[in-house]
């Protein structure tokens, strides 16, 4: 199938007009040594029926549909409302560029402007950046912007950070003057306040605190902000899990100083991972060393309401290598999807949703405790994944559900040597009481 | 003109769009009663469902799309779309599938990264890719990062990284972000690199050439083999800012050019939405001596099976979560099936054949700098049209008139005032006509009635905005206290 849309007379009138005696005639320019001689070794094109028919089947062999999942880490399964569907892939939503025409752009940038002031709202920040590529990407641009905000070179990374986070911000930093320090968690599964109060020095320019943690334990933000604070350091809280937010207090309110995160929760699908969103919010004072792109209010000619893309001083066309990120395509699209999903969920919606969350997961943990030997492995609160410990082999056990087509988890063992036989389960509102019935006694069944 | 409301101007209190199905387990009041929780998200909307699809539905009306029409913006590719591809990147074995289901119950996806994988490194003339980049600045970073590492097991990771003055500002700033000092190379009489200039900067310490081929004026760099052996003979990497790869599919290879790495956008060349400014992909390709250092998930065959592995010493480690933006590279896929080689080839040509119609049919009405041969796109300026008080603002807003989105202005920043034009291979030709007529139009208007452009466009739904006014007293999100400015 091509796309072209010329006729043969068109290709024909158009080269007289190009003065091209041939198409073969438009490459003159390039030099004969590196024209390809021969046809691209790519299969013949495909119709619309022919290619769905090829891709269905490859989508096919992916098994993962007929299993029942509790998998979890960072990418969760929760509903997204028809109309995120029918409104996003309106083509004047999915086919513009980045609105750098305002005046034809109003759409996408209203959208971005909602999406920041919802972004503010709920991590109670002050302002918030049109979308980065993910949360650990996010993650690594706050340890980087901090350090551009104090200059100091530590940053302080829980071990409890989701394993890909850490990983992404080491690779982000290793090239700059920044040290990463790790701090420990303790029983409950929580930061080690005493550690990281030890830890915490004058070159310390931030400590990165997820919550909920990888562990799904909800951490104590405000006692790690006072903390960060007290040493002149800045607090960044990370949330794998934005539908946190609809019912744990803002970050912004008790005491954090940055915020970066995962919105996939927000109407984004699984997608094998991607694509789904960044979002960084902060204090209003941040403004200059804030990355990516922002939407903002200002006026036409007559004096109505428009927004603009704004503050671009700070970003890589203009400022080059001076620039607070190297970041232009950002996920916008996306952020169009979790402003739809979260505008349509609503204030009520939205914390009924965060609510169904915990009261599945709380009966969850509940059930599969219930197993003798089966045990939380962390005492700490938990919004919607909990880890558990096992009697027997991760692996035994992972592969006797797995003949059921079960998924009960994350294994934990190959990112944290400590946690031998233990397993972080997700529990959403797309999990029935059934679903949770079958997961405990299927798991009951194999340890026998 | 009706404006749309903000949500939050129309939201009212127990308004709902979406209701919960009943919880099925034991209500608890007990739950999280030592956390902190929130009695409410302070001014977070409540609205019906009506409301919802009215308000983005006419959000969506005040936006100028490719859907919609011409859409030249140069460097961008804003080509047309497939539905398909949609649909193909909804398939429930895509869309529905976790990250880290193993690899046994993933084997759809898995295979959809291989064979692309596989494709990309046919039509790129490279060894191994990496489709983890989220975008092209985040392909750069990991190019970059690439060859530091690189050339640290080489025993020194240099300090510099050449680039040309007409590169794009993601190229200086990726290799800032990899540490390495940038120096900026001239570009010659003609637009292209000056051989002899990059001969003189290529001390000892340069790390690597970032070349963008065709360049940001979409001349093809014919010294491109001189230039690849001048780099490598100084024991430094060419990197190839692959943006432009919409002008050579089937044309040539930039592996056959002896490019050691190159990003790809498949956002332009291969025709994934650009969604308002992203989701994008910006996959990573490079020869031999560089896969091992790939990021990490790298998808291998092993016992007749697909896996992502992830423990490679000398991988450079990750660069984001999970596997890339996956259902990006399914929509790119799609596309690379859909056109075949002939098709790919066609894309290409017709590219170039459409930018050189425009070219040739505006020559002489809008300056251009430089006159040597273009590929998929053309640089025009306004010098022409200076002399009357009307800049390339005037002009891209007076277009908007013409019902025609603007082309990229100001940029490559080498032409002053620059128009930059790119049509891509799936514009009718009546669309192009209309665009050429309204350029020829408005080089008239410039003459006659200057004022009619400095005060356009007329026909948008608002009318030029005040960018000046937005930076000075940045209002980023909406609060309760914000009023709609009355009309003058």
């Amino acid at each position: 199938m091509s796309y072209i849309s010329l006729s043969d007379k068109d290709k024909k009138e158009m080269l007289d007009r190009a003065g091209a005696a041939s198409m073969e005639a438009l490459f003159d320019s390039l030099p004969e040594e590196i024209r390809l001689k021969r046809r691209l070794d790519v299969p013949d094109g495909l119709t619309e029926p022919e290619l769905l028919a090829r891709l269905e089947e490859i989508a096919g062999r992916s098994a993962y549909g007929r299993c029942l999942s509790f998998l979890g880490a960072g990418a969760y399964r929760h509903l997204i409302p028809t109309v995120v569907d029918a409104l996003s892939s309106r083509g004047e939503f999915l086919s513009p560029y980045t609105p750098y025409q305002p005046e034809v752009s109003q759409g996408t940038l209203q959208v971005i402007f909602e999406y920041q002031t919802l972004i503010c709202q709920l991590t109670g920040m002050d302002i918030a950046n049109a979308s980065l590529y993910d949360g650990a990407s996010a993650a690594a641009e706050a340890a980087l912007m901090a350090n551009r905000l104090n200059g100091r070179p530590r940053v302080l990374l829980p071990r409890s950070l989701h394993p890909q986070y850490r990983r992404t911000i080491e690779t982000y930093t290793r090239n700059t003057d920044l040290e990463l320090v790790p701090v420990g968690y303790g029983g409950d599964g929580r930061l080690d306040l005493g550690e990281l109060e030890s830890k915490l020095d004058d070159r310390t320019a931030a400590v990165l605190c997820q919550s909920p943690n990888y562990f799904g334990v909800i951490e104590d933000i405000k006692a790690v902000s006072d903390l960060a604070h007290r040493r002149g350091a800045l607090a960044a809280a990370v949330v794998a899990e934005a539908l946190s937010l609809g019912i744990l207090e803002a970050p912004g309110r008790m005491g954090a100083d940055i915020v970066a995160g995962e919105g996939q929760s927000f109407g984004l699908p699984l997608g094998f991972g991607g694509p789904t969103l960044g979002f960084m919010s902060c204090a209003r004072d941040f403004l200059r060393q804030l990355p990516g792109r922002l939407s903002g209010l200002t006026v036409d000619a007559e004096g109505r309401r428009g927004f603009v893309l704004t503050l671009s001083t700070r970003e890589q066309h203009i400022r080059r290598e001076k620039a607070t990120s190297n970041i232009c395509t950002n996920q916008a699209w996306c952020a169009l999807r979790a402003t739809i999903f979260l505008e349509t969920m609503g204030h009520d919606g939205l914390r009924e949703l965060a609510c169904q969350n915990i009261h599945k997961t709380r009966y969850a943990l509940e059930k599969l405790s219930g197993i003798p030997g089966v045990a939380p492995r962390f005492s700490g609160p938990v919004f919607n994944e909990f880890v558990l410990r096992l009697p027997g082999k991760w692996a035994v056990l992972d592969a006797r559900l797995r003949e059921k087509d079960i998924l009960a988890g994350v294994g934990l063992e190959g990112d944290f040597p400590d946690l031998k036989d233990c397993v972080l389960v997700n529990v959403t509102e797309t999990h029935s009481r059934e679903d949770i019935d079958r997961l405990a006694d299927s798991l009951r069944e194999a340890l026998r | 003109m009706n404006r749309e409301p903000l949500i939050f101007e129309v939201s009212d209190k127990g308004k709902r769009a979406f209701r919960l199905p009943k919880l099925d387990v034991p209500f608890r009041k007990d739950l999280l009663e030592n956390c902190p929780l929130r009695r409410e998200v302070e001014g977070f909307p409540q609205v019906s469902e009506v409301e919802i699809v009215r308000h983005f539905t006419r959000l969506s009306q005040l936006n100028y799309a490719v859907d919609i029409g011409f859409y030249p913006l140069g460097s961008c590719t804003m080509k047309y779309n497939p539905k398909v591809n949609e649909r193909a990147a909804a398939l429930p074995g895509f869309a529905g599938v976790h990250p880290l289901a193993p690899a046994e119950y993933a084997q759809g996806c898995l295979e959809v990264i291989k064979r692309t994988e596989e494709l990309l490194c046919e039509i790129a003339g490279m060894d191994a890719f990496t489709l983890q980049p989220a975008a092209g600045a985040h392909g750069e970073l990991v190019g970059m990062m690439l060859i530091r590492a690189r050339l640290t097991d080489r025993g020194d990771p240099r300090k510099v990284v050449l680039i040309p003055d007409s590169a794009h500002g993601t190229n200086p700033s990726s290799a800032h972000l990899c540490g390495y000092q940038v120096r900026e190379i001239k570009s010659d009489g003609r637009g292209r690199v000056d051989v002899a200039g990059l001969e003189r900067a290529l001390t000892p310490d340069v790390a690597a050439l970032m070349l963008t081929n065709p360049n940001t004026l979409g001349v093809f760099e014919t010294e491109i083999k001189k230039i690849a052996a001048l780099v490598h003979d100084r024991g430094a990497f060419l990197y190839m800012d692959g943006a432009n790869m919409n002008a050579l599919c089937g044309i040539c290879r930039p592996g056959d050019m002896d490019v050691d790495v190159i990003h790809l956008n498949l956002h332009k060349t291969f025709s994934t939405p650009h969604g308002g400014g992203g989701p994008g992909a910006g996959p990573v390709g490079v020869k031999k001596e560089l896969a091992p250092y790939l990021p990490v998930p790298v998808v291998v065959r092993k016992e007749g099976r697909l896996v992502a592995e992830e423990d490679r010493p000398e991988s450079i480690g990750r660069v984001r979560t999970f596997n890339g933006n996956f259902l990006v590279v399914v929509k790119a896929l799609a596309y690379i099936l859909s056109l075949g080689a002939e098709g790919l080839r066609e894309m290409s040509e017709v590219a170039v054949l459409n930018a050189n119609y425009i070219r040739k049919s505006l020559e002489g009405i809008y300056h251009l700098q430089y006159p040597a041969p273009t590929l998929h796109e053309c640089v025009f300026s306004d010098k022409l049209q200076k002399p009357h008080g009307v800049s390339n603002l005037d002009i891209a807003k007076r277009l908007i008139d013409y019902g025609v989105h603007p082309p990229t202005m100001s940029f490559p920043l080498i032409v002053p005032g620059a128009l930059m034009i790119e049509p891509t291979e799936t514009e009718p030709r009546r669309e192009l006509d209309v665009f050429i007529e309204a350029m020829k139009a408005i080089a008239r208007e410039a003459k006659e009635s200057p004022e009619l452009l400095k005060s356009a466009p007329h026909a948008a739904p608002v009318r030029r905005l005040n960018e000046t006014a937005a930076a000075r007293n940045p209002v980023l999100r909406w609060t309760e206290d914000m009023k709609e400015p009355s009309r003058t």
